[in-house]
């Protein structure tokens, strides 16, 4: 064995001790935000922080393995899972603060008080000694040592772990599965249904023809107006209806109108104004207000 | 000069507030999250305890119980997505139905 992970020596005491109220204020800090914190994702998100801190306090506890398996484990999948599983419920679903229960919060507080001084009462009385010498177990043999265990001594609760792994896997594709009730429709009945519904063009794309095309950016109709259909319910219901205005664009739709609207307009006045704001909004100060009657006439006849 | 004893009062201190979590919140996905605080904390008393008695008995229960709550997790959240789906609700207090 070359090096182990156990530094030894004053420095690294120093440093150890250091780190380990580093980590411990960062991760009680993280976990008080957590349980504070309103918005579900804001709270997985703490989560991982504390669980980060405690993989690096294993590695510092010389449980390298285990710091691995928790970054993997823990901070990998089942946070994944977590924000999978919000994103699937809903992730605008903020806790209330209205108590259903007179006086939880109270309680619950007193509570968890009482359960950490009965808890430091009982670790006070018990006996914690130092740590012991460093050793390979703790370094650089900590997998193998583990392996070793995990493969003598506890051979059986380990195979009895796959089975639990296995029923777990099937008891959420059984519980998440969804029986379908009414038949799949198939690509004639979706076009019955489109033609029927009276809009047989797709919806708008957001931002088209307006300044730029981010999904919240409406799309600007002929007559320069802001299309409701072009952006998601979803966001314009998280932005509280309030989507972002292009009214400040340089070359605004009436400018535009007014300065090419003379001749081409013999075809049809809205849509000879929806060409020039078009020409306005994609390319805004690149001569297109001011662009020739004929371009303009051609994009009213794209439209 | 950091010993276990440091580790445990930390376990203590993060079990305690994963168990004021379970009891204030409400949304049950968050419950679920403070679930997997408490159990990280008793990992990591797991963990202080193994090296304090210089053996590794403690890591390999503190691996099998990361076994245990990611497979706790998995039925958990499709228990979850199957409540919402069907009541749309991730509240704990609306799922009161064998209450009376």
């Amino acid at each position: 064995m070359s090096h182990s992970i156990v530094l030894a020596g004053p420095a690294a005491e120093t440093a150890r001790l250091i780190g380990f109220w580093v980590l411990a204020i960062i991760s009680v800090g993280a976990a008080l935000g957590m349980v504070l914190a309103r918005k579900a994702v804001h709270c997985a998100v703490l989560l991982a922080v504390v669980m980060l801190s405690l993989a690096v306090m294993y590695a510092m506890l010389g449980a390298p393995f285990l710091a691995l398996v928790q970054i993997i484990v823990y901070t990998g999948a089942v946070l994944m899972l977590f924000l999978f599983v919000l994103m699937i419920v809903g992730i605008s679903a903020a806790d209330s603060l209205v108590e259903t229960i007179r006086g939880q919060r109270l309680w619950a507080t007193l509570g968890g008080i009482a359960m950490l001084v009965l808890l430091s009462l009982v670790i006070g009385n018990a006996v914690i000694g130092p740590a012991a010498p460093p050793s390979a177990k703790f370094g650089n043999a900590n997998v193998t040592s583990l392996a070793s265990l995990i493969f003598t001594k506890y051979l059986y609760p380990f195979e009895i772990t796959s089975a639990l792994l296995i029923t777990a896997a099937v008891g959420a594709m059984v519980l998440a599965h969804r029986e379908r009730i009414r038949p799949k429709p198939s690509q004639r009945d979706l076009a019955a249904q489109r033609v029927a519904s009276g809009r047989p063009a797709p919806l708008p794309g957001p931002g088209t023809y307006a300044q730029h095309n981010a999904a919240d950016m409406p799309a600007l109709l002929p007559d320069g107006s802001q299309s409701e259909l072009s952006v998601s319910p979803v966001l314009s219901g998280r932005t509280g209806g309030a989507i972002a205005s292009p009214a400040a664009l340089p070359g605004g739709p009436g400018e535009g109108a007014t300065s090419a609207g003379s001749p081409s307009s013999a075809g049809a006045g809205t849509s000879a104004g929806a060409g020039t704001s078009a020409g306005a909004g994609t390319s805004a100060g690149a001569g297109t207000p001011a662009g020739s009657p004929t371009s303009a006439g051609q994009e009213a006849g794209d439209q | 000069m950091v010993t276990p004893a440091h580790f445990i009062a930390l376990s203590v201190i993060l079990f305690v507030i994963g168990a004021v979590g379970v009891l204030v919140r409400r949304n049950a996905i968050v419950v679920f999250m403070c679930v997997e605080l408490m159990l990280n904390a008793a990992n990591l008393a797991f963990v202080a305890f193994a090296r304090m008695h210089n053996g590794l008995d403690g890591q390999v229960i503190a691996f099998f119980v990361m076994v245990v709550a990611a497979a706790e997790v998995v039925v958990g959240l499709a228990i979850l997505t199957a409540i919402f789906r069907s009541r749309r609700s991730s509240s704990v207090d609306d799922a009161n139905l064998m209450k009376y």
